[in-house]
């Protein structure tokens, strides 16, 4: 069995997942059942200053795509609603039954000084293991000048950022919103502030879907909508695009990662901690099929750690990143083309139809004796993959490689760019 | 002079491998993870409440979808040491296919069994192991009879640490997963990679041939041993209850199926050219199809009530119908017809439930020619197994058991067959082993 303790900024949890910041971790009651199911820590739904906000009713809106229920994902809640000294109590208990979970605060308050040193006393005499800065909800909070607000400003994730490490020692996350052009600058910030890791992303900015009945966005509320924070298996690639780039980057490539976006099994988990992540949080898988999920999170991501040889999270933590580089450098010698098994072939005819209207016109039809296959012309093939991925039969196209394999040039000293340096 | 057609070699030796290859074959790995996608991971599913032995199936199912086919054998396996056999025999129609949310929502339920199968192929090609011997305890158990209750048993001992004996009354374990089930439901010797699979745990022996009341006697065991399981099933079968003598040409369904199973060369086994198969359990559907397959012109079984009141599930009577045997409801036996001592064909009365639901005769007559007539209407415990020991105390022609397995006779526990636990079902008897030897290490602890 694989060790999958993890270490978050300072932060310990007997395993790399956690419950995020939102509905199912914010109270007591939930929190515990998260716990009793494996769940490795929590961050608690965003805390705020009293009173409580208010919610609509008509919260959810969903993306079902061909069948498979909540693909996408979004919401218009706000923080919590409950009062802050209800949430005080709940944490405390939570912390003092589960000593060995990691239970993180989340935390948003409006743009003073004052009001951030207010909550961070109030969560300190808790024992939560660290806070959470929710700079990322795009949605409702925004408008009223926090939540993604302060994330897509680089200055302001800095300026909050040192003012709660100068009010305290607890190990401090900062989470960051999608919704920008360039995630690097918060991620830098958020480090300059003295922020000691960064939790992404927040839930993209979106309109689900219209009512044409309704003639109005999804989720409806008394006829109206407003946009929502995406989120669900739809935003993982987005998710993993930014992690990979603040790992990558030469500023931040050591700055501790909490990996979130669409993450919804160990597989999923694996992927974010290769390329960097330190842990992972996971809330809308929670919300489609309940805790217990995390059963096979836990015990699939350690048969694979067991099957590769990797007895520790820190042993594959990040080894991908080397292998994520600019298109410029990608070895244009490389060269695969299509392999279609004919054992398999069903005659669907759908890898024709894609390479035919769509791309290079590589895969012909040879009709004989009433009877159709499919034929992969190598000197039109360009080996893009696509009729592999149209293709409803798995392995039945596969692409091979035909190059040498010995040889190597890249855009930067190809003959067509104007811009080419020399070889040497 | 009507004349008996039974012989060997009705087809060649391709048709017979073909008519008894795999009914279910496998899914693929492409299917597998398309249908495990379908399964919702219910909360507190009823799939599981349906299963004897409470897999938790929605969870074997998603690590299926995620690819930890390690994790989805162990959680199927723990709960079921047997989970591989009863992935094809299972009438899962009645069980968790039956019980899934998704026959309510559109008649096509999740195909549980063959999803299971999916996973325990995996984990018998991977060589795995996921069990391993407790601290040795000192105890010794006998259990009697190696079929799905004792083997069951036995696992679960060693897995507590105690010492276990196998006496198996005949030359290879498994009971009717070896010498019952059809032989298309479980191919490539199965059942013996799944015995070799369950002893490799460590701390079971087995003595095979020694049956018991013969061989063994209960109250020597009772006295060597710390504990007894009895899981002898039911070696006696029903007779039909008609006059006189039974003619050449009548057979025991069970006798005939072990005997196919055994057989090294299925083009020597002979058949009957016109066969009638009397009972509505599975053990009628499995001796209809096997004829047929065997080559067998016409096949009809018959029961004395309807399709419903059949213990055969509704997919085995369609099984047995698509494969070309006739079923015939409503005619109970009334007289064998035989020439030169050998059966010629079968009399029935037609029957009818009286208004008060009993069955009974409506005084016309059927006849039917038949080779063959094979007998398929329960089995019975046999009497013998307690010759020169005290007896347990016996109840509608089954041991009396109390909710921990326990016996009228003080270190006795039994299970199986042999017990009115549930249905006559692998998975029943693999449940009622598991929770006997639990039983057994609470009171030996």
């Amino acid at each position: 069995m694989a060790d999958l303790s993890c270490n978050v900024a300072g932060i310990t949890a007997p395993n790399p997942f956690w419950v995020a910041s939102a509905p199912p971790a914010d109270k007591l009651y939930n929190v515990e059942r998260a716990f009793r199911a494996g769940w490795g820590g929590v961050v608690w739904k965003t805390l705020g200053i009293d009173p409580p906000i208010v919610n609509v009713s008509s919260r959810y809106g969903a993306v079902h795509y061909n069948g498979q229920r909540m693909m996408g994902f979004n919401n218009v809640e706000l923080i919590t609603d409950r009062p802050l000294e209800d949430n005080l109590k709940d944490i405390k208990q939570v912390k003092k039954d589960w000593p060995d979970r990691a239970v993180v605060v989340s935390l948003m308050v409006p743009c003073t000084e004052k009001d951030w040193q207010f909550i961070i006393n109030k969560i300190e005499d808790t024992g939560c293991d660290g806070v959470e800065l929710n700079f990322g909800c795009p949605h409702g909070m925004s408008e009223r000048g926090m939540g993604s607000a302060v994330g897509q400003v680089p200055e302001y994730i800095e300026m909050v950022t040192r003012w709660v490490k100068e009010c305290t020692d607890l190990p401090c996350l900062v989470k960051l919103t999608p919704n920008v052009a360039d995630i690097c600058h918060a991620a830098n910030a958020a480090k300059a502030g003295g922020g000691d890791g960064v939790a992404l992303i927040n839930t993209v900015n979106s309109i689900v879907s219209v009512d044409l009945d309704l003639m109005a966005p999804e989720p409806t509320i008394d006829g109206k909508g407003s946009h929502g924070g995406y989120c669900g298996p739809a935003v993982k690639p987005i998710a993993l695009h930014m992690v990979t780039e603040i790992a990558k980057a030469p500023e931040t490539k050591n700055l501790p990662i909490s990996a979130i976006g669409g993450i919804s099994n160990w597989r999923d988990a694996a992927e974010f901690i290769a390329m960097g992540a330190a842990g992972v949080q996971v809330c809308t898988a929670v919300m489609h099929y309940g805790f217990k999920i995390v059963d096979d999170m836990i015990d699939g991501l350690n048969n694979w750690m067991d099957e590769k040889g990797y007895a520790t999270l820190e042993d594959f933590r990040g080894i991908a990143v080397p292998n994520v580089t600019e298109w410029q450098f990608l070895n244009l010698k490389y060269d695969i083309k299509a392999r279609i098994d004919e054992s398999t072939c069903i005659h669907c005819g759908l890898c024709h139809i894609s390479c035919e209207d769509a791309a290079h016109q590589a895969i012909r039809i040879i009709k004989a004796n009433g009877d159709r296959r499919f034929e992969v012309i190598d000197e039109e093939c360009v080996g893009c993959n696509l009729c592999m991925f149209a293709c409803p039969v798995p392995d039945c196209i596969t692409m091979e490689r035909v190059d040498s394999g010995t040889e190597y040039q890249n855009w930067t000293t190809h003959p067509n760019n104007p811009m080419r340096v020399e070889e040497n | 002079m009507t004349t008996i057609d039974v012989q060997a070699g009705r087809l060649s030796q391709e048709q017979l491998s073909e008519n008894f290859s795999d009914s279910h074959p496998p899914l693929n790995s492409g299917n597998a993870i398309v249908e495990a996608n379908r399964c919702y991971f219910c909360y507190d599913a009823p799939c599981i409440d349906a299963c004897p032995t409470a897999i938790d199936i929605p969870n074997f199912i998603r690590k299926i979808s995620t690819g930890n086919l390690k994790g989805s054998a162990k959680d199927i396996l723990s709960q079921n040491i047997m989970g591989g056999m009863c992935a094809r025999v299972c009438p899962t129609e009645i069980l968790c296919q039956g019980a899934c949310v998704r026959e309510a929502q559109e008649h096509q339920p999740v195909r549980i069994g063959e999803l299971q199968r999916y996973a325990t192929d995996w984990f018998f090609e991977s060589g795995e192991t996921f069990f391993e011997r407790g601290e040795p305890t000192g105890k010794r158990i006998a259990v009697v009879g190696g079929g799905p209750a004792g083997l069951s048993c036995a696992h679960q001992l060693a897995v507590s640490g105690h010492e276990v004996v196998v006496f198996e009354a005949r030359e290879k374990l498994s009971g009717l997963n070896e010498y019952g089930i059809a032989a298309y439901k479980t191919v490539n010797d199965f059942a013996q990679r799944e015995v070799d699979f369950i002893l490799q745990i460590g701390g079971i022996e087995t003595r095979t041939n020694q049956k018991l009341g013969q061989e063994v006697i209960l109250d020597d065991l009772r006295k060597e041993y710390d504990a007894v399981f009895l899981s002898v099933g039911l070696g006696d079968v029903n007779s039909l209850g008609l006059e006189g003598e039974e003619p050449k040409g009548v057979y025991d369904a069970v006798e005939t199926i072990s005997e196919l199973r055994q057989s090294e060369s299925l083009k020597e086994l002979s058949v009957g050219r016109r066969i009638v198969v009397i009972g509505g359990g599975n053990t009628a559907i499995d001796i209809a199809v096997q004829s047929k397959k065997l080559g067998a012109e016409d096949v009809t079984l018959t029961y004395r009530r309807g399709p419903e009141q059949m213990s055969a599930t509704w997919k085995e009577q369609e099984f047995a119908q698509t494969n070309g045997v006739r079923v015939k409801h409503w005619v109970a036996p009334k007289c064998l017809r035989s020439e030169n001592g050998h059966v010629t064909g079968i009399e029935f009365e037609c029957t009818e439930l009286n208004p008060e639901g009993k069955l009974r005769g409506t005084g016309e007559l059927r006849y039917m020619e038949a080779d063959v007539v094979f007998k398929a209407i329960g089995q019975l415990l046999e009497d013998s197994v307690f010759s020169g020991s005290e007896m347990p105390a016996i109840e509608g022609g089954k041991i009396t058991v109390n909710l921990e397995f326990e016996t009228s006779l003080p270190g006795v526990w039994a299970g199986g067959d042999c017990v009115d636990s549930g249905e006559d079902l692998t998975v029943q008897s693999v449940e009622d082993g598991k929770q006997a030897a639990l039983s057994i290490h609470r009171r030996l602890k």
